[in-house]
């Protein structure tokens, strides 16, 4: 379904359709994480793919035309490179341990510390939430500041527009 | 959509629970699923829904726009702050053993503030941006009059 969803999304011209579209994708995704069991990402995916950027989405189709111009030629370079690369891509991941095995390195590092000691040490027993905010309290700062960037970026680019806009009108 | 007399009043019961729910996942992100980003994100989309049905300004004038703004800064102060109670403390940056004179309760108070900070920053800037793109439409209007 996913798939279809995907091929769906390249061939619709209708913006509209693309974005409802997207929605459904990314319900779809969440599904998927559940099944893998990363309820955390999964609720993130369904309000951040599915709820706020639809929304956004379908905001910004108030501001443009509502169907895709038709590409004014079809180069083949560039999907070659797409192609080459997706193609490397694949060929890497037959590179990688088998999936859920606990042998691999990746689980063998600092996560059965975490696994051990978490609920001991932070007295969390969501260990999502004690890596996080906790032992990799770090890379979360990092990421908020990211998210302050970018509504930093935005304010930048499309808050000053007004500001002009209501000097001159006074 | 104003005009939906089903949309509106489905809309006033079901925000009040979206907003719960958010409440839900920060607060109870320690023993379940969730955290500060998705509760910020479910927070922020609870006032989206809000401004789709009953209009931009109503929004405007639940969440103002300055308060937005002050969010988007005010939650990555907080984190970083947390950060630097633990070198005042005795700790390192981050270190949140020191917060409390139990470390474990030290932990539990500083990963609260931190996701505290995490949903403040996270919900500003979804609704900043919600409000800087939903907000053109109108001006461009007015640009056409």
């Amino acid at each position: 379904m996913m798939a279809a969803a995907a091929a769906a999304i390249a061939v619709q011209r209708n913006l509209f359709a693309v974005v409802v579209l997207f929605g459904a994708y990314s319900f779809l995704m969440a599904t998927v994480l559940v099944a893998l069991d990363a309820v955390d990402v999964a609720m993130t995916e369904a309000a951040v793919g599915a709820g706020v950027s639809v929304v956004l989405l379908l905001g910004t189709l108030h501001l443009v035309r509502k169907e895709e111009m038709k590409p004014l030629h079809r180069p083949p370079l560039p999907l070659a490179v797409a192609v080459a690369t997706g193609v490397v891509l694949a060929y890497g991941t037959l590179g990688l341990p088998a999936f859920s095995d606990p042998e691999a390195p990746i689980h063998r590092h600092v996560a059965p510390r975490y696994i051990q000691d978490g609920a001991r040490e932070t007295g969390v027993p969501n260990i999502v939430t004690a890596v996080l905010a906790s032992y990799r309290g770090y890379d979360t700062l990092g990421e908020v500041m990211v998210v302050f960037t970018a509504g930093a970026g935005v304010i930048a680019l499309l808050g000053r527009r007004r500001r002009e806009r209501g000097e001159k009108r006074r | 959509m104003r005009d939906y007399l089903v949309l509106r009043v489905v809309a006033k019961i079901l925000i009040a629970f979206m907003i719960l729910f958010a409440l839900y996942v920060q607060f109870h992100g320690d023993f379940g699923p969730g955290g500060g980003f998705q509760a910020g994100v479910i927070a922020a989309a609870a006032i989206v829904f809000y401004a789709l049905i009953y209009g931009l300004p109503a929004a405007r004038a639940v969440v103002p726009e300055g308060l937005v703004e002050a969010m988007v800064a005010a939650g990555v102060l907080l984190f970083a702050l947390v950060g630097v109670a633990g070198i005042v403390l005795g700790g390192n940056f981050l270190d949140y053993f020191v917060l409390h004179a139990d470390p474990v309760a030290g932990q539990h108070r500083g990963i609260f503030w931190v996701e505290l900070g995490v949903l403040i920053t996270v919900a500003g800037v979804m609704l900043k941006i919600f409000y800087l793109f939903a907000g053109r439409r109108v001006e461009d209007e007015e640009e056409v009059r």
